[in-house]
């Protein structure tokens, strides 16, 4: 408990979560999309329902996957760029032993049928609090190291990070106010179209904040070490950063097209979807050309290639998703696996991607090794995911347009030309394939956690040494003397 | 003319949007370069811990 030491001990607690928790999330995910295709595969049992499972394996990856990611990526990188030991003390432990409280609650109410039915959000409210308990002890812990930084700067990845710690924070209490009305029953605070347009600013910003604003935190972090070179453009990150923040809040209501959501909201929604294509690709771009000058380390280093493609991803899915918030194109594409395709396509390529690189850069330096015990596995993985992703979204977009346009399809007496099952019927090889993708996926994962482990064995758990103030390397005096 | 939550709403709108125009030309003045070159620094300028590994693997 050395202040002359970084704090490892949580980033390797949650660390080796992340890829336990991306086994399980990804596992259910393989378990449901082969119960699309064979529909017998829940066995006639309550608990393996897809409607059950469904909100599991969300749960699972976002929230224990790509939690544990940022939980272990934020904690490290505020240390190093702030010079500081993580503030907090017992609250840390709090933060990591709570988060998997949760999780492990939600793994066990969710199959039993216990909900709130708000997706992304459908933990009961006993479980809710204990969330928000521990997402104020992580605000804590996080803002605490930044105030007693020892240099002048709040590195752009912490700005990024904070955002979202804070923004998650404030999304989760108002969406989850409820009425309780038993040990595990209860009743949300609002009705109607407010109750609906209260969960889709959630459910949108939990993309926009939990799944992008976080992890671009990692990518303005993580991608500048493993390319040894500093951000291809500094203000351009922060104008990126404002920019996500005044727009992204706004962009829910394309959740709602042609509901009983006043139109003028939709329109809105859409407006500020079409105009975050900007901050997206500005900040993609930002973080594609941080590599320039160095392109052919690209070629040997997977680590990179893991980093560098996650950006691809999340430019192909946020140029896509601007395009299907337009009214006239979420006619055809909602409701349909276009939509679970587009998600995949975030949520694998993007952020699953960008975590993976950024925990192949970490788990080393945690254990006192200079690489991973096998680099080949790492190109490996990178392979297998990248196929695997691919698969995914394509057959998923091919379903979704042909669903879409089964479904709107009418012959010349305005009947309908195709019922609802022949439409189930026609995507059933497309489910197939899916269900092909998210098992290599989800091999990939295995071939991370062996070689997690062979690393672990391999080395020994070590803590990161602060530098001393004076070594003046640039920096500046302290700012809070 | 009366004032309504409207004109409000109107003008937290405008408001916000003078405020990002006010951060972009903030970000994109000259004097700026000096600390953002030195923030764009921090991760860079200490010491990497794998390069630490590979002097004690030795």
């Amino acid at each position: 408990m050395s202040e002359t030491q970084y704090n490892y001990k949580v980033v390797r607690q949650f660390a080796v979560m992340t890829v336990i928790w991306g086994i399980v999330g990804m596992l259910v995910g393989v378990v449901i999309a082969a119960q699309l295709a064979w529909p017998a595969l829940n066995f006639d049992i309550p608990w393996l329902t897809y409607g059950r499972l469904r909100p599991l394996h969300t749960n699972a990856v976002i929230f224990a996957f790509g939690g544990s990611a940022l939980f272990a990526t934020s904690y490290y990188a505020v240390q190093r760029t702030s010079h500081v030991r993580l503030f907090g003390g017992p609250l840390i432990g709090f933060t990591f032993w709570g988060w998997q409280l949760v999780i492990l609650l939600a793994a066990i109410t969710l199959p039993l049928g216990y909900t709130t039915s708000k997706e992304y959000a459908e933990l009961e409210w006993p479980i809710d609090i204990l969330i928000a308990l521990v997402w104020v002890a992580y605000a804590i812990v996080f803002f605490g190291t930044i105030a007693k930084r020892k240099v002048k700067h709040i590195y752009v990845a912490n700005w990024f990070f904070g955002a979202f710690i804070l923004t998650v924070a404030i999304l989760h209490i108002v969406n989850s106010a409820a009425v309780p009305v038993g040990p595990m029953k209860s009743y949300s605070a609002y009705a109607g179209v407010q109750d609906a347009m209260v969960q889709w600013w959630y459910g949108h910003n939990a993309v926009g904040f939990f799944l992008t604003a976080g992890f671009l935190g990692m990518m303005y972090y993580f991608i500048p070490k493993q390319a040894g070179r500093p951000v291809y453009s500094y203000r351009l990150s922060i104008v990126h950063f404002w920019a996500l923040i005044f727009t992204y809040m706004w962009a829910g209501p394309h959740h709602l097209h042609y509901t009983a959501l006043p139109d003028w909201a939709q329109s809105i929604g859409m407006i500020f979807s079409l105009i975050l294509l900007a901050p997206s690709w500005g900040g993609m771009i930002n973080g594609i050309m941080t590599l320039s000058g160095a392109w052919h380390k690209l070629r040997t280093d997977p680590i990179l290639k893991f980093l560098i493609v996650s950006l691809s991803f999340y430019g192909m899915s946020t140029f896509e998703g601007p395009m299907m918030s337009i009214k006239t194109v979420n006619a055809l594409s909602h409701y349909t696996d276009w939509t679970v395709g587009h998600v995949h396509s975030g949520a694998l390529g993007w952020v699953a991607m960008i975590s993976i690189g950024s925990l192949y850069y970490l788990l080393p330096r945690l254990f006192g090794r200079s690489e991973m015990y096998s680099v080949k596995a790492i190109t490996l993985h990178f392979w297998i995911t990248t196929i695997g992703i691919v698969l995914y979204i394509a057959s998923m977009w091919i379903a979704g347009v042909m669903q879409g346009l089964m479904w709107r399809a009418v012959n010349e007496d305005g009947t309908l030309t195709y019922t609802f099952v022949e439409s189930v019927k026609a995507t059933y090889p497309y489910y197939v394939i899916r269900l092909a993708g998210g098992l290599l996926v989800l091999s990939g994962m295995f071939v991370m956690a062996w070689n997690m482990f062979k690393t672990i064995g391999a080395g020994k758990a070590v803590e990161g040494e602060i530098p001393p103030v004076s070594a003046g390397s640039g920096f500046d005096a302290p700012a809070h003397a | 003319m009366d004032m309504d939550i409207n004109m409000i709403r109107a003008g937290v709108t405008v408001a916000a949007l003078i405020t990002f125009l006010g951060i972009v030309a903030w970000a994109w003045s000259s004097r700026r370069r000096a600390d953002f070159e030195a923030a764009a620094r921090l991760p860079l300028d200490e010491d990497d811990e794998a390069a630490t590994a590979r002097e004690n693997q030795k």
